[in-house]
């Protein structure tokens, strides 16, 4: 078969972040993660909570990755699940706002205890808990700088971490 | 009425009759006793058809609604109950059919303890339905009951299960109308973009080489779609052709008709596919077995697309103008745009195109050898169709070549007269639909054209037919063989016949009168047309055993993997199929 510009750009797999509002019923997650299994799709982070406790709404956001034709049939497939209010795909134009809070224990002792600290410091990472060998950092930030941090705490006595996955909104006046 | 105070089994009987539900096909068991109680004590109200096996229950439901374009209601115990009707849930899914299913549950305080016949069913079932529900609350009984009922049919209709733990169906409610149910977030579009359909009557008026690809959802919207359908083509003087699911939504003896498309398609069906220039898909999907190689599929093509699913479009072949919407409310406005609008086709170009469609037609790819000795598969529907035709007839069938030459030989002139599985394949579908058929049509000549093997699978509802009355005729084309499974085998495995023949088959003829049905069979080719019409005049359910010949193939064919205007005819002689075909299905 010849090269086919076309084809070969529709090929190139980006990532997308989703909003989707459900009603937040028993069992809407599990068809959310149903659908993203039994059609094969990715997801590399969803997060969901109640957002309108009064309309029993809940905003899941998912971030997950494909072609151009995959992310259209993953915002169809979601659209046309029976509790899903409305799906959007953040990631249109513009880069939406994403924002992830991770714990983060690191265990040391001696140079290592400060440089992880003075590495606190710089990122802006909160401590939440210490004790003489250990801390428990507290970060915010878009998971590419969660990222940065990990990294920089594994040899400094990194030895657990848990991440809530990204929450996501669009830039500008516009809501969902 | 509204805020009236009753149990569970009561508002569901309820609902169902406001819903005017006037048949259920189900089995009982000990988690719907309370529903089965009050049936018992309002029998004269909804009838209730008790099946053999509750996959056949499902079929039964889903033969009904086809041929109805009701929705079929489904009544099945907890654990066994729910998980034999999974195929037939999955079925309607594939295939777009209405269903409401209601399962009985354990009470709600024993839920998760592992309590005899409990199953997950919503969690089981979630894939296999549009949705499902798990009611515990009686007061949710009556509303999520009427949703099951609007999801099951609004948009692109599907199966809903209403999952009822036997507590609640003790339990004293309120009871809610249909009228006060208005659903939150489901609203599916029916009206298409108008801006769209001027782009579509633009393109339509441009075409050179235009086709009609026509399908299932021309069938759900319902016998308008049908008639607009009609109308437009012969407006535009384009051909048409359609998938398995949309046979008779056009006439088969329309001069514009081409036949099906497909693996098993109409040589000039699949050409003109494959050479179109404007593409007009109306409620189909793109399925594989009608795209075949998707790189080749109709490459030099603009391709409109109409369909009430967002998810169907795009899906497998990116579309030119896509139109969001059900097919009658958007046929009717692109008639009136295409009314209203200049452009026509070119005419010397469509002489020309019908031209060339003439000359694939001449081909005549559906010819076979006819025999003196052996009857001919193709030959036993021919008679079939010709002794029938003129006759109040619906035909159901089951899964492999039977199917298939049914659906080339058959000639369906009206929609929701053909019931067949087709995105399952679902061995064992025809005589239970047939069934469904049958109840709500019961003066009408209901046949299943079926394959010895398949129609083993639920074999045992002819004591269902028996039961009520229900005289369907089960037309076996017996080939002693898996004969699909054996053509594939013969194709693409050397012919090493691995486990496809059907060995120690019963007397088909025995079995039907140890049922107290009636059977028939007919071994040559002479006997055969007095034994179908004795099939037809006998009013009691007929378990018909054609011996045909056994090494018969199905074509054209399409091997997977491949494009339109390579198919394989019967007088080609077989094939090689590419290495990566042969790891399709
Ligand atoms: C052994 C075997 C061989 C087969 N060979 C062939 C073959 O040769 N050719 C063939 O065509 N098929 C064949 N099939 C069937 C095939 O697998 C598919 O089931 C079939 O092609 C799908 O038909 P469809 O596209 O009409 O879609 P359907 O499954 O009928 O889907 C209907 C489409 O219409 C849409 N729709 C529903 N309601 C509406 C509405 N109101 N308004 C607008 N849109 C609506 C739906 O969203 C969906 O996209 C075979 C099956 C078997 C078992
Ligand atoms: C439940 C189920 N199991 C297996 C298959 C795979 N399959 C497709 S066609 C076929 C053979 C059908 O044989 P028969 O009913 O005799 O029909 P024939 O092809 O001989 O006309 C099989 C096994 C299926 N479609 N459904
Ligand atoms: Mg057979």
């Amino acid at each position: 078969m010849s090269y086919d510009p076309v084809i070969a750009q529709a090929e190139i797999i980006r990532t997308h972040t989703m909003a989707v509002l459900v009603d937040n019923e028993a069992g809407v997650l599990a068809r959310v993660i149903g659908l993203f299994s039994g059609r094969g799709y990715n997801i590399e982070s969803l997060t969901v909570a109640e957002v309108d406790a009064q309309e029993h709404t809940s905003r899941i956001t998912i971030v997950t990755s494909g072609t151009a034709q995959v992310i259209e049939q993953i915002k169809a497939q979601l659209d046309r699940l029976v509790p899903v209010h409305r799906v959007v795909d953040l990631t249109v134009e513009t880069e939406p706002l994403e924002r992830e809070l991770a714990l983060i224990k690191v265990k040391g002792a001696g140079d290592k205890r400060m440089e992880a600290l003075r590495i606190a410091d710089s990122f802006r990472a909160r401590v939440v808990d210490t004790t003489l060998n250990s801390f428990v950092f507290e970060l915010t930030g878009s998971p590419s700088k969660i990222n940065a941090y990990i990294e920089l705490m594994r040899p400094l006595g990194l030895i657990d971490v848990s991440r809530t996955g990204v929450a996501a909104i669009s830039r500008g006046p516009e809501a969902l | 009425m509204n805020g009236e105070k009753m149990t569970g089994a009561e508002i569901v009987l309820k609902a169902l009759q406001d819903q005017g539900v006037e048949v259920i096909f189900g089995y009982p068991g000990g988690a719907v006793l309370p529903i089965y109680d009050e049936i018992f004590r309002q029998e004269n109200r909804i009838k209730h058809v008790l099946v053999r096996h509750e996959q056949g229950a499902a079929h039964a439901a889903e033969g009904y609604a086809r041929s109805t374009g009701k929705p079929g209601v489904v009544l099945v115990t907890s654990g066994p109950g729910a998980t034999n009707a999974v195929t037939g849930m999955t079925d309607a899914l594939m295939d777009s059919i209405p269903m409401v299913v209601l399962t009985g549950q354990v009470p709600t305080k024993l839920i998760g303890s592992d309590a005899f016949q409990e199953a997950d069913t919503v969690g089981i079932t979630r894939s296999c339905t549009k949705h499902n529900y798990l009611v515990k609350d009686v007061n949710n009984l009556a509303r999520v009951l009427h949703e099951a009922f609007y999801v099951a049919t609004k948009g692109r209709p599907g199966p809903v299960l209403v999952d009822i733990p036997k507590d609640v169906q003790f339990a004293l409610g309120t009871y809610t109308g249909p009228a006060n149910v208005a659903h939150r977030s489901y609203k599916p579009r029916v009206k298409g973009d108008l801006e769209r359909i001027k782009e579509a009557a633009d393109l339509i008026g441009a075409a050179k080489k235009p086709l009609f690809y026509t399908g299932g959802g021309v069938i759900n919207s319902g016998p308008v779609a049908s008639q607009l359908l009609r109308e437009f083509v012969r407006a535009t003087g384009f051909p048409i052709t359609s998938t398995l699911m949309g046979l008779g939504a056009y006439p088969a003896d329309d001069p514009q008709w081409l036949g099906m498309l497909g693996m098993h398609g109409a040589w000039e069906a699949n050409h003109a596919m494959h050479d179109c220039d404007v593409m007009i898909c109306v409620g189909a999907r793109f399925d594989d077995r009608v795209t075949g190689r998707l790189d080749a599929f109709a490459p030099n093509s603009k391709k409109i697309h109409i369909d009430i699913d967002p998810s169907s479009i795009n899906k497998n072949v990116r579309v030119d103008i896509p139109i969001i919407g059900d097919v009658a409310h958007v046929l009717e406005d692109l008639i009136r745009v295409w009314k209203s609008r200049a452009a026509r086709p070119d005419k010397p170009a469509l002489a020309k195109w019908w031209e060339q469609i003439a000359a694939w037609r001449a081909r005549n790819c559906f010819a076979y050898n006819n025999s003196k000795e052996l009857i001919k598969p193709q030959h036993a529907i021919e008679r079939l169709y010709a002794l029938t035709k003129d006759r109040d007839v619906y035909i159901t069938t089951e899964v492999g070549q039977h199917q298939m030459w049914a659906a080339q030989f058959y000639r369906f002139q009206a929609p929701n007269r053909w019931m067949t599985s087709g995105g399952l394949g679902t061995m064992g579908y025809g005589l239970p639909a047939a069934l469904g058929v049958q109840i709500a049509h019961p003066d009408a000549l209901v046949i299943d054209i079926a394959g010895e093997a398949s129609v083993q699978m639920t074999m045992q509802e002819m004591s269902t037919a028996v039961q009520y009355d229900l005289p369907i005729k089960i037309f076996i084309l017996n080939n002693e063989y898996m004969g699909m499974v054996r053509q594939w085998q013969e194709l693409l495995h050397g012919g090493r016949y691995s486990h496809s023949y059907s060995e120690s088959l019963p007397d088909f003829v025995k079995l039907a009168e140890a049922y107290g049905a009636v059977g028939i069979r007919a071994t040559k080719p002479d006997e055969l047309d007095d034994a179908i019409k004795e099939m037809i005049s006998v009013k009691r359910p007929v378990l018909f055993d054609c011996r045909v010949d056994k090494t018969e193939n199905c074509f054209p064919m399409i091997p997977s993997g491949e494009a339109h205007n390579n198919m394989i005819l019967a007088d080609l002689g077989a094939q090689t199929v590419s290495a990566a075909g042969k790891a399709l299905v």
